[in-house]
């Protein structure tokens, strides 16, 4: 066996060296020194994601394992955005971590987020279902033990219950397709069923095949109708948990979504796949927007929002094409720095004083009136108000899906979603509303947020204003996709 | 790019944004809101005039000062400014209201600090649009201008404000959703690959049935902002829970936004189209002239009347756009700056008259006449103006436009000019029914007698607009003249006239 094929798996490699890292220091150390192990694994994730910036990056396409494994440019730069987002995830998570009941599991939940982040790079980087299928599992069943993280709390329980036999069943499913792909082409690489796909004829066996594979992979971003678990998991989970779920899970099996639709079903876009994406994209956006009017717990608000937000992020693959995909990278990159900044907040909140509801954040801006600022820019961007990232993640999304089209039936389909904005921005300004507009005695009284906490909120910030005005990175992800 | 004036209207404002928020005192961010809109009412007079020189010396390009900074490279888009008479005369009326808008804001309270900071961003808003000839930029900066509406009048408004906040910016959100349909529509069909609006109407290349579906989307979506019929139900209620200088920003120079984005890009670049269906969006804003007037007629707030009134003003600015000749256009224009200010100066008074009285029911006032005679002279003034008195501005206006109006000889809009036409009688009516009810007459209520009459930054900011006012009803051909500087014979040429 040629083991320099190993060194095509750079970020692989280095996010195992980095697990393995933290977790002989949480097994071996002292339990003083262990007070550090957070810095330390942010220093090295940290040190992780900038050297995925300057020297992992390939200079083309490059496989390994017989093609069974890929990376190039595109590739490394989404694993480099989910890393950006993984570390700030981490960072919100410090205080949190060292919290009284927290405080003896912490490096269990350091080395839990490494390994699912593991299986997600491993998802991304597939050419081959198997791989995949290692990469699905490596990353939702760590994730049900996360959620399942505050020992305490029944609902927390109940949320890892309910998302592992959903992630199950649904993995039971995409399997079933699996099964049936190979059936039809006799092998489970991409190339090659995408080969036998391009050059057969539509039967109904592909169709179920493909249903089942777009159920499984549904679930992972919640898509209508596999989207039940998510308000439960979101609510029950601990914060920092739902923030990487809804973020970080759903950028990578967005991502690897994209490439299985274009690059395994691509031949059979008109044929087959086409009205069922633009049905899931209309009843995901549409559903979830409507379920996000009536909610009170701000985790559940932004477990339905992020179930609209999974629909927008569909409408880069609608496209088919090089723009639809950088759109749809840079809509996971703003996503990322916008729903972390909501969470961060939120997160603050919960720690100093418990409260989530959000009639309790009435007249948060006489209280705490930084807190209610970054707030108010994360609704104001995931909304897709301009000045803020979120406006041009959706202006491009929007045109990425009408690149090259003459079909008047996208025009429509894009018409929903943006009518669709305008009910999102009811329930974002509703938040707003709370905050700013109530003239009522604000009910969380001022406190400061913990310094890590602050960091992180200066970093979505920064990024919320940044991403969008600097055309570089737009520019930068898209070239890369041409 | 900073040698080029135009930018400055836009960082003029970021630098403003960033002097008021290190403001300690209210002082302060008085001085600095004031500075800052001297600043660009200084500007804007000097491009004026610069302006008015570089034509007189023969310069016939379509846009002056034209300026292209590459933005977001792979796609084309650009930060392209350029400006012809009809931009300048919007910037310096915006100027104009935003002046006189922070003297109106001189007690603002609570958190004065803020509401400056989000006037002033809802300004950037306008002065980027005003000055961007890029469709993206455009509408980014149409955007801008749309949000800090919801926290201005959610937050420092009086009566149903929090239901007038939600329901203004969801529809002219919704109005905004169809235009960004609408404007990536035009970008891929016009196929340049370009978002520039001079190269798009120059090649005039969009398909016409794209044109067809694209139009209504272009002229809806710029149309709710222009108080469109039926989509004007925001602006009553929206305008009569904005505190006064909002109301006097969102009538006197937001809605104009609407008329203008109508002109420059919905008719500009899909000209087919806009021959095509004019038809269909001239009996909605015939409606919206004569129904917002009759509905001026029955209201009993001050400030709901002056909302119908300018459903019905700011829809004859449509109405004479769709005309699709130059007199109507240049009346369609004319309007713009007329209906601006003397709406600004109606909604500067009002808030002036509910400060003191505590109510605007014109049903519990009566004499002011008497209890504050600058005041009263100023709103009959701006009553005048706006029933069309010569040698003010109304009357040079709607002249204009229905003259212009005429020249269209089709039936259907000889009918409807002649339906518009008796807005004018209905204008006269509501008019002098406040001016009766409220100015005039014995005093209603004891305790209004012991009120003052208006301090010296009221003073300042309704003497800016009445002279502004008389200015154009008695100069009307310089204005004019401007406002004809823009209508190259390109633009004729792709409309069709």
């Amino acid at each position: 066996m040629d083991y320099s094929q190993f060194l095509v798996m750079k970020q692989e490699i280095g996010l195992l060296v980095v697990f393995l890292l933290v977790f002989l220091y949480d097994t071996f150390m002292s339990k003083r020194a262990l007070n550090s192990i957070q810095g330390i694994s942010i220093i090295l994730f940290g040190l992780l994601t900038v050297c995925g910036f300057c020297c992992a990056a390939p200079s083309g396409v490059q496989t390994a394992f017989a093609g069974m494994y890929e990376t190039s440019p595109v590739i490394a730069c989404i694993k480099n955005i989910l890393n950006v987002g993984v570390l700030i995830v981490l960072v919100q998570s410090i205080t949190w971590n060292n919290s009284e009941n927290q405080v003896v599991r912490r490096g269990e939940f350091l080395e839990l987020i490494l390994v699912t982040l593991f299986g997600m790079y491993l998802m991304i980087s597939a050419r081959h279902f198997l791989l995949f299928i290692i990469g699905l599992e490596a990353a939702s069943l760590p994730l049900a033990a996360l959620v399942a993280f505050e020992k305490n709390k029944y609902e927390s329980h109940e949320a890892a219950i309910k998302y592992i036999l959903t992630a199950v069943f649904s993995s039971a499913i995409f399997m079933m397709g699996l099964s049936y792909i190979y059936m039809l082409s006799g092998s489970l690489y991409f190339g090659d069923i995408a080969a036998s796909v391009a050059t057969q004829q539509v039967s109904a066996l592909l169709i179920v095949a493909l249903a089942f594979v777009i159920a499984g992979v549904g679930f992972k971003l919640s898509l209508v109708p596999f989207h039940l678990w998510t308000a439960d998991v979101y609510q029950g989970a601990p914060t920092s948990v739902t923030s990487y779920l809804s973020v970080i899970s759903k950028g990578s099996a967005a991502f690897a979504f994209l490439v299985i639709l274009t690059q395994v079903f691509g031949a059979v876009y008109s044929q087959v796949w086409e009205w069922m994406l633009y049905a899931l994209i209309i009843l995901t956006i549409t559903v979830g927007n409507l379920f996000a009017l009536r909610q009170t717990n701000m985790k559940r608000f932004l477990a339905f929002s992020s179930i609209s937000q999974a629909g927008y992020i569909m409408l880069g693959i609608v496209g088919n094409n090089a723009m639809g995909m950088a759109s749809l990278m840079f809509y996971i990159l703003v996503y990322i720095f916008s729903n972390l900044a909501a969470f961060g907040v939120i997160q603050s909140i919960e720690n100093a004083t418990g409260k989530l509801d959000m009639t309790d954040y009435r007249g948060l801006y006489k209280s705490n009136p930084k807190l209610s600022f970054v707030m108010m820019l994360a609704m104001f961007s995931l909304a897709g108000i301009p000045p803020f990232a979120g406006f041009f993640s959706k202006f491009f999304i929007f045109a990425g899906a009408l690149n090259g089209t003459t079909s008047v039936a996208l025009y429509v389909l894009v018409l929903i979603a943006l009518i669709n904005t305008i009910i999102s921005l009811f329930y974002y300004l509703l938040v707003v509303k709370a905050m700013f507009l109530s003239s009522d005695e604000p009910v969380i009284p001022t406190f400061k947020s913990s310094c890590s906490e602050r960091i992180a909120m200066w970093i979505t910030v920064a990024g919320i204003i940044a991403l969008g005005l600097v055309s570089c990175f737009y520019n930068e992800i898209l070239l890369l996709c041409r | 790019m900073f040698s080029n004036p135009l930018i400055y209207f836009v960082v003029i404002p970021v630098i403003m944004l960033l002097g008021i928020y290190l403001c300690r005192n209210m002082a302060q961010i008085r001085t600095v809101a004031v500075a800052g809109s001297l600043c660009l009412l200084g500007l804007s007079v000097w491009l004026l005039v610069d302006y008015l020189g570089l034509r007189a010396a023969g310069d016939n390009a379509a846009m002056l000062y034209r300026g292209d900074w590459t933005w977001f490279s792979a796609l084309n888009i650009k930060l392209s400014v350029g400006v012809d008479g009809i931009s300048i005369a919007m910037l310096l009326l915006s100027s104009i209201i935003l002046l006189t808008g922070s003297f109106a804001s001189w007690k603002i309270n609570p958190l004065p600090k803020e509401f400056f900071l989000w006037l002033i961003l809802l300004s950037i808003g306008v002065f980027g649009f005003f000055i961007s000839i890029d469709l993206f930029t455009m509408f980014m900066f149409y955007e801008v201008a749309l949000i800090p509406m919801y926290l201005l009048i959610g937050i420092w408004g009086t009566g149903r404000k929090e239901y007038s906040a939600m329901k203004l910016t969801l529809m002219l959100m919704g109005g905004s959703a169809f235009l960004m349909l609408s404007i990536i529509g035009i970008y891929y069909n016009a196929g340049l690959n370009s978002w520039n609006i001079l190269e798009i109407a120059q090649a005039d290349t969009i398909d016409h049935s794209w044109q067809m579906f694209l139009f209504p989307m272009a002229f809806v979506g710029f149309g709710v902002l222009g108080a469109m019929f039926p989509f004007h139900t925001w602006s009553p209620d929206g305008h009569a829970c904005a505190p006064t200088a909002v109301s006097m920003l969102h009538a006197g120079v937001l809605m104009k936004l609407g008329g203008y984005g109508c002109f420059r890009v919905a008719i500009f670049l899909m000209p087919y189209a806009a021959n095509e269906l004019a038809w269909i969006f001239l009996i909605l804003t015939g409606i919206s002239v004569v129904y917002g007037a009759f509905s001026a007629c029955v209201q009993t707030d001050l400030k709901y009347i002056n909302a119908y009134s300018s459903v019905s003003h700011c829809g004859l600015v449509l109405f004479a756009i769709l005309m699709l000749n130059t007199t109507a256009m240049t009346g369609a224009i004319m309007q713009m700056l007329s209906h601006g200010l003397m709406t600004a100066l109606f909604f500067a008074l009002i808030g002036m008259i509910y400060g003191r009285t505590h109510t605007r029911d014109i049903r519990q006032m009566g004499g002011l006449m008497k209890i504050m005679p600058f005041l009263a002279v100023c709103y009959m003034i701006a009553g005048f103006a706006s029933l069309g008195l010569p040698g003010l501005s109304g009357f040079v206006a709607e002249m204009t436009i229905f003259v212009g109006s005429f020249e269209n000889t089709h039936t259907l809009n000889r009918v409807f000019t002649i339906i518009a036409c008796c807005s004018i009688v209905i204008t006269a009516v509501y008019i002098l029914r406040v001016v009766g009810k409220l100015l005039l007459g014995p005093v209603y209520d004891k305790h209004h007698e012991e009120l003052t009459d208006a301090t010296w930054w009221e003073r300042t900011s309704t003497v800016t607009l009445i002279i502004c006012v008389a200015a154009i009803g008695c100069f009307p051909n310089f204005f004019a003249n401007l406002i004809r500087t823009t209508f190259s014979p390109e633009i004729f040429k792709v409309l069709g006239m």
